[in-house]
């Protein structure tokens, strides 16, 4: 704390000045009638483009041309039926949620493994195996994105969810690993020595004693994954070309976006992204703290 | 904890590397060859050229106006972003008038952060796509405000005067609420004794941020600049869905010439790696000085 010191004076805290008080407040009032002012502001730019979408996928084509700030005269949920079923929203969904299931499980339990031992275990060339495994959060994807187009064709695995889910997994792993071993360092030693003692062999260490108490950091991490993996769109644009039966959720709403453009079908494609944005809305509302706590942890180590 | 570790050591590690090294590391250890070689895609074809493909690049006007493209974005981006968040997020935490010196949050910070927040949970497949619509000359809702109140409505995207900056403000737009959450968070943890104290100093508001809350939260603001900046140097998803790069590449950025370059119409997959190492360097050098120009001690409250 060595930069405040000088600016603090201990004796003001406990002997505070009624006179310098008023003049104080009054500054405070105006100020808060500002500040209310810029927040409602900013909150109201980032909560209208988010109901114009609901309110507009609820209209006709006709109304949504003739008026973009009229409320739609009747409800119009046939165009989520169409963006569902006809422009395959739901084959998407379906699809996006087989891909993050597969990808998350697995980078989490190589990113737990991995850091658990790089974190927990002293053996040869161990940081400069840990370095080159880290290393990879500062490249850009795009330096990679070339060869790995051929590493997947090669290894047959081009247009399917399998390599979808393994190079997922493989580019999370380094912020995974650099995040779960910080945690795992910072987990007591004795509890796992009492259980070394006690003739717990190595394997029952982790996954009983090790891995149950590292769970707040394997949440954290957990959700930061989940949304990076959800939200992919580079990777499977790139590795899932071709049949439009397999595209994940990113890849079915850009087409349907595409397709709109010449067919003229705003309702729709308003429709597809409703149906891909209530979940999202669902899920962080409920888990808005730890959602919150999780990204921004994610970003500060 | 020696008894018995290597077969531990062993099966947790070699799986997680096997999957690192094949899909991550290979890839990028060759895309620095394929950089050196004139290779055009699907043939085998491909010859060593040197750092022909380097020389290329600086001719390349493509590629110099999508690099100037993301320098205007770099510059400004983070600056934009740092600002408005460090100033919704003192508002939040202390623009109350709670209590005798005020150190307090407004009323309602709590639902401010929800909004705030939630652009940066959306994939920015549908911040792009949204927004795209949100411009569009005729249905969009901000022609549809603009000719409420009887001023002229642009084509935003469709103007090459415009494209790049409607894309820009989309940029700031989903990545305020993060800061402002991530700041918040840290001006929490600073001690409220230290705000009474200068307050009954007579410090007024714009003193004690820039005086006690900045420095304070030097190290978050940091980091905050090199994820910005990083994000910067990219801009591939909004760009690409939004204007395609266009109006007459107006507003493209090194990503999408990469992307093209490789995967348009041409394949030219040795050029494209070499504009790819660039990226690299360029990602690289801008984590390198940001934490060399903004190194501090880090503080502890104790």
């Amino acid at each position: 704390m060595t930069t405040v010191d000088k600016a603090v004076d201990p004796g003001a805290v406990t002997a505070p000045d009624r006179v310098a008080d008023r003049p104080l407040r009054r500054e405070l009032g105006v100020a808060n009638v500002f500040s209310h002012g810029f927040l409602l502001l900013w909150a109201a730019l980032t909560v209208l483009p988010l109901v114009w979408m609901v309110l507009s996928s609820l209209k006709t084509n006709s109304e949504i041309l003739a008026d973009p700030w009229g409320l739609p005269g009747a409800l119009h949920v046939d165009n989520w039926a169409r963006a569902w079923t006809k422009a395959h929203i739901g084959q998407y969904f379906f699809n996006s949620a087989v891909v993050v299931a597969g990808s998350l499980t697995l980078t989490m339990l190589f990113g737990a493994t991995a850091a658990y031992v790089f974190a927990r275990y002293e053996f040869r060339g161990r940081q400069v195996v840990y370095y080159l495994f880290v290393g990879g959060m500062m490249f850009p994807v795009f330096l990679a994105l070339v060869p790995l187009f051929f590493v997947v064709r090669s290894a047959g695995l081009f247009g399917t969810w399998t390599g979808l889910i393994l190079v997922y997994s493989a580019y999370s792993l380094p912020f995974t690993v650099f995040f779960l071993t910080a945690f795992f360092r910072t987990l007591s030693t004795s509890v796992a020595e009492a259980a070394l003692i006690d003739g717990c062999g190595h394997f029952r260490l982790f996954f009983r004693v090790m891995l149950p108490m590292a769970r707040p950091g394997l949440i954290s991490v957990g959700i930061f994954n989940f949304l990076s993996h959800w939200n992919q769109f580079l990777l499977p644009q790139v590795l899932m070309q071709g049949d439009e039966s397999k595209w994940v959720l990113a890849q079915g709403l850009n087409a349907l976006a595409v397709n709109q453009g010449y067919a003229g079908d705003y309702a729709q494609l308003f429709a597809g992204l409703t149906i891909a944005v209530l979940p999202v809305l669902v899920v962080y509302v409920s888990f808005q703290r730890q959602i919150q706590a999780g990204l921004t942890a994610g970003q500060l180590k | 904890m020696r008894h018995g570790k290597y077969p531990l050591i062993i099966s947790f590690l070699v799986p997680p590397l096997v999957l690192y090294g094949v899909f991550v590391l290979s890839p990028y250890l060759q895309a620095f060859q394929i950089s050196t070689t004139d290779w055009l895609g699907y043939s085998a074809q491909a010859d060593p050229v040197g750092l022909a493909n380097f020389r290329t690049l600086l001719h390349d006007g493509y590629v110099w106006n999508a690099l100037t493209n993301n320098a205007v974005l770099l510059a400004l981006v983070p600056v934009i972003t740092i600002a408005l968040g460090l100033f919704f997020a003192t508002m939040l935490t202390m623009g109350g008038r709670k209590g005798s010196a005020g150190v307090s949050g407004v009323r309602g910070t709590a639902v401010y952060r929800l909004v705030y927040f939630f652009p940066q949970v959306l994939s920015v497949v549908i911040i792009a796509l949204l927004w795209k619509e949100i411009y569009h000359p005729n249905s969009g809702l901000l022609n549809g405000a603009l000719r409420a109140i009887g001023l002229p409505a642009p084509t935003w995207l469709g103007d090459p005067r415009t494209a790049f900056w409607c894309v820009l403000a989309v940029m700031v737009w989903s990545n305020v609420g993060f800061y402002v959450v991530l700041f918040g968070a840290a001006m929490q943890a600073i001690p409220r004794d230290i705000y009474e104290a200068v307050m009954l100093d007579g410090a007024s508001r714009a003193v004690m941020l820039r005086r006690i809350t900045i420095p304070l939260l030097w190290d978050t603001v940091q980091v905050a600049w090199i994820y910005l900046a990083i994000a910067a140097l990219d801009g591939f998803i909004l760009v690409q869905l939004m204007t395609t790069g266009g109006p007459n590449f107006s507003s493209d950025v090194i990503g999408l010439r990469m992307y093209d370059t490789a995967f348009g119409s041409e394949t030219k997959f040795g050029y494209a790696s070499a504009i790819g190492v660039v990226m690299f360097f360029l990602t690289l050098s801008v984590a390198v000085l940001a934490l060399r120009a903004a190194r501090r001690d880090r503080i502890e409250y104790s």
